[in-house]
């Protein structure tokens, strides 16, 4: 597992492709494509910041803050 | 340092495909660099062409964009003449195995202290999904719309075979592993070649029933296995990743700079 990081994924719209990489490998669930195609981190409460999605994401669009 | 103080933003959003696993190398790269602590200002990034070698674009370290599968030999290059600087040479599997073949096999004969980071997405994505060295036998490929019938090249024995002293594989799904590999990689002494299995869901992917980033995703991620594994006893067919040697053998630059001293002194 990765180092537990503190913060949540903050989603860079403009850098997303949507290609669903973080909501799929999510290990939580606590991310959605949204109706744009869009990740979006729609169970915040979900979260455990794991980190996986900032790393898996192919766009760089994912930070934890 | 945040992974934005090592890219240049402008060129942001990249052009690889969604869900390309080239921008997860990217991302393992920055961060295994990160880790290590090294100056941006001591890195090279060397590139041939291809989708693969784009990244040199993207990242803000120095980078020098070279010819279709001569990555390795500009390289060499380089790090003969300043043998102090890190040298990363990001290449596709079209760069590596078929037109710079001869560059690879060369480079790790001559156990140069170059980092070889190998992105197998099994095609040639960016000229239109034709079939590489890599792509496996019964595949589809524009190139083979029926089925290709070459056998693929098995890169790591490839290298092995070549004399690299330091030969990993892992895949995108297996990002921390990936970053981990990369930093160890990064500090080998000598020629280390790390074969990276990156999805290409446009032009692979599609034509081969993987149709998302995230099928080829689970493939990885269900078809691969550490390496001496029981699972792989049970399933021949399962495709081993980690470390498969790493060893201290005498270095290129090192040899090279002794046989100055050793013509200086006579």
């Amino acid at each position: 597992m990765a180092k537990k990081k503190k913060g949540k994924p903050v989603i860079n719209r403009e850098w997303c492709k949507g290609c669903g990489i973080c909501v799929e490998f999510c290990p939580e669930d606590a991310l959605a494509l949204d109706e744009m195609e869009k990740s979006n981190l729609a169970y915040p409460d979900k979260c455990n910041s794991c980190g996986m999605c900032e790393l898996r994401c192919p766009d760089l669009a994912i930070e934890l803050r | 340092m945040a992974v934005k103080d090592y890219i240049r933003e402008r060129f942001f959003p990249h052009l690889w495909c969604p869900g390309c696993g080239h921008g997860i190398v990217m991302g393992a790269m920055i961060r295994a660099i990160e880790k290590l602590g090294i100056q941006k200002s001591d890195i090279v990034v060397v590139s041939g062409i291809g989708c693969s070698s784009r990244i040199c674009g993207y990242l803000d370290f120095h980078t020098l964009h070279t010819l279709h599968g001569r990555a390795l030999a500009f390289a060499t290059g380089l790090k003969l003449s300043r043998p102090e600087l890190t040298l990363l040479v990001p290449m596709g599997d079209g760069d590596a195995f078929a037109i710079g073949g001869n560059h690879l096999i060369h480079a790790a004969r001559r156990n140069i202290d170059l980092t070889a980071i190998i992105m197998n997405n099994n095609i040639y994505g960016m000229t239109g999904g034709q079939s590489s060295p890599s792509t496996g036998y019964g595949d589809l490929a524009t190139t083979a719309p029926y089925g290709n019938i070459d056998p693929s090249f098995d890169p790591v024995n490839l290298v092995l075979g070549a004399g690299a002293s330091f030969v990993a594989r892992t895949t995108t799904y297996h990002v921390t592993s990936m970053i981990n590999i990369l930093e160890k990689a990064i500090t080998h002494k000598g020629f280390s070649v790390v074969e990276v299995l990156s999805q290409c869901p446009t032009y692979y992917g599609r034509k081969n029933r993987l149709a998302t980033a995230v099928d080829m995703m689970n493939f990885y991620k269900n078809r691969t296995t550490p390496i001496g594994s029981k699972d792989k006893e049970k399933n021949p067919d399962l495709i081993e990743r980690g470390i498969f040697i790493q060893e201290e053998r005498p270095e290129y630059c090192a040899e090279y700079a002794k046989l100055i001293e050793k013509a200086r002194s006579q």
